[in-house]
């Protein structure tokens, strides 16, 4: 699979947690092609979220590799790790973590600031990013005048609006009732197969699982068929 | 939107703490704005009396008269080009109000202070009037005083012959100063030192001090030497010193103000630092997801702790200015009514603002340095 999005190469990642050593991800192997849809399940504690923060350019492994779109993001330095993601990675979180005092439209721009983009081709962008999430007419809402998933949609129009290489998403719908959720992981989905971006999400729900194109199981820091291997 | 915006927004999150906050920065920035001025005005407030005259008073305390036998011994002294005398009158103006008047001889006056700017006529109606006197504009606007009116003014140390403490004088000049600083310093009063000495009940021919005009300032720490040393131990050993120094001395009579103004000054913002520290490192605490994310979408270390430093900037920036500006406007007023003339100046303006960098630095820095050393992963978890 050389034209892989996403390669993860023997990663071991453990935490120093008080006097514990906790080993969370044991030489886990993988390779997400551009374009794929994968949703990362397993149980609590499994390394989900470490895998996605490793992918996303947000942790290090302790050793290992992470090449994303060819790029070895785990030799980065700080700073260009910071730039790496502001270009490469959309982000989408459970609690949305938007910017309360900022309206919707502002916190879609905030990506933007990192770019050389005028004020207008800003404008331009956010424009395109809340029509693609179906949110123009609540551009001017704060977050706290939103329904948890219009705030949800924000957060994936901040994540799109600088056109990402790839989608983090770490349980999208985790704080959303059944039908919001499903629009959620609609939108995901059109945004997997019309717009072909490669989406990578975490998620305790089957349900959710099913709108991606294919299913890892983490147990224990390996993927179950390394695992079974 | 820019990152400025970005930052004024974060600083409008809660209106009423920042207000609150910006209250407080206000005033300590007013309270220090006049408590320098004031430590400006004894510290250096006499800067522009220069060095060209010397005062002689008695070496015990300037409150010691010096008798008025010293004054050919000293004008015989080289390089003294002119020699005045004055007497604390204790002047008081209807019930309790002090002012700061002198008996002199008027035509000495005039040839050792040129700063006083006043027509030849009204020097030579002070000159010729035995009960004239003449006061600073600021006197003379503050109560009204035109030429020609005869004031009654008391004295709390020179009773007359008969015993009366009242005493009346024609207001025969009104002067000006040269120049801004020697303006503000119209508040004196001065009247005719024969009349004066003839008059009060006390023993005649004494004077409280002398001033020197030289003619080379050069040589001032020579010529002062050479008096003192000349009625060294006499009964009337004095003090000599440039005019500088007495007035500051003189002020210093009601204690160390440098050091009070210090000493409250650093009350005042230690307890500004403290509690302005603890809003920014507050707000930032509450904040600490918001800039994970903000790392998280790409913004560098640097930018971070730059987001919480100029926060932080803001509050001291706006506050500190806001109080300086206020305080110059008091200070406008204050000094005006001549009764007490500091001025928030350049040098209290600057002051002012590298105390704003250095407690914009205090209370931004440890909050921002720990926004800026964040770990995205352990605050998005909580940890």
């Amino acid at each position: 699979m050389n034209d892989a999005m996403v390669r993860v190469s023997n990663v071991h990642k453990s935490y120093v947690r008080g006097r514990q050593k906790v080993e969370v991800l044991h030489g886990l192997t993988l390779a997400i092609p551009k374009g794929d849809f994968v949703a990362l399940m397993g149980p609590s504690g499994s390394g989900k979220t470490t895998l996605l923060n490793l992918i996303g350019g947000l942790d290090r492994p302790t050793t290992g590799e992470i090449l994303v779109g060819g790029e070895r993001i785990d030799q980065l330095a700080g700073g260009t790790l910071a730039k790496w993601r502001a270009r490469h990675v959309g982000f989408v979180f459970q609690f949305y973590n938007l910017m309360p005092v900022l309206t919707a439209e502002r916190n879609v721009e905030l990506p933007l600031l990192l770019t050389g983009l005028s004020a207008s081709e800003r404008r331009k962008s956010v424009a395109v990013a809340l029509e693609v999430v179906g949110l123009t007419d609540r551009a001017r809402h704060k977050p706290s005048e939103l329904s948890g998933g219009q705030e949800q949609r924000v957060a994936i129009a901040r994540a799109l609006v600088s056109d990402p290489t790839i989608l983090i998403c770490d349980e999208p719908t985790g704080d959303l009732d059944r039908k919001t959720a499903d629009e959620i992981l609609g939108l995901l989905q059109v945004l997997n197969r019309e717009h072909g971006k490669t989406i990578v999400m975490v998620t305790h729900d089957p349900k959710a699982a099913e709108f991606a194109r294919r299913t890892l199981h983490l147990e224990k820091g390996q993927l179950l068929e390394q695992a079974a291997a | 939107m820019t990152r400025t915006g970005f930052v004024l927004a974060n600083l409008m999150r809660k209106k009423t703490r920042t207000i609150l906050t910006l209250l407080s920065v206000v005033t300590a920035f007013l309270l220090f704005g006049l408590l320098q001025a004031v430590n400006v005005m004894f510290s250096a407030g006499a800067d522009f009396v220069g060095a060209t005259r010397l005062v002689t008073q008695a070496r015990v305390s300037f409150t010691t008269s010096l008798p008025m036998r010293l004054l050919p011994e000293i004008e015989s002294i080289p390089g003294i080009k002119a020699v005045m005398w004055q007497q604390w009158f204790g002047a008081v103006w209807q019930e309790n109000t002090q002012l700061f008047f002198f008996a002199t001889d008027p035509a000495r006056l005039h040839t050792v202070y040129p700063e006083y700017v006043m027509p030849d006529e009204q020097w030579k109606a002070f000159e010729q009037t035995r009960t004239g006197m003449i006061v600073g504009r600021i006197l003379a606007d503050k109560y009204g005083w035109r030429i020609g009116d005869k004031v009654p003014i008391s004295s709390n140390i020179f009773p007359q012959k008969d015993g009366s403490k009242a005493w009346t004088f024609d207001l025969v000049g009104i002067y000006d100063g040269k120049d801004a600083d020697w303006q503000r310093n119209t508040n004196l009063g001065w009247i005719n030192y024969a009349y004066f000495d003839e008059a009060n009940q006390f023993g005649s021919g004494m004077a409280g001090t002398f001033t020197l005009s030289l003619a080379d300032p050069g040589q001032a720490e020579q010529i002062a030497q050479t008096i003192d040393a000349r009625f060294e131990n006499s009964p009337d050993e004095t003090k000599t010193q440039t005019e500088k120094d007495f007035n500051i001395g003189f002020l210093r009579q009601i204690g160390d103000i440098g050091l009070i103004v210090r000493w409250i000054l650093f009350a005042v913002f230690f307890t500004l630092l403290l509690v302005v520290g603890n809003t920014i490192a507050q707000s930032v605490r509450e904040r600490i997801p918001e800039l994970a994310i903000l790392k998280t979408l790409g913004f560098t270390d640097r930018s971070v702790l730059g987001f919480v430093l100029a926060e932080a900037t803001a509050i001291c920036a706006i506050g500190g200015l806001v109080g300086l500006a206020i305080a110059t406007l008091i200070g406008i007023k204050i000094g005006g009514s001549g009764n007490f003339p500091i001025a928030i100046d350049h040098r209290v303006w600057i002051t002012g603002v590298i105390s704003i960098i250095g407690l914009s630095l205090a209370v931004g820095l440890p909050p921002a340095l720990r926004a800026g050393r964040l770990s995205i992963v352990d605050a998005l978890a909580g940890r």
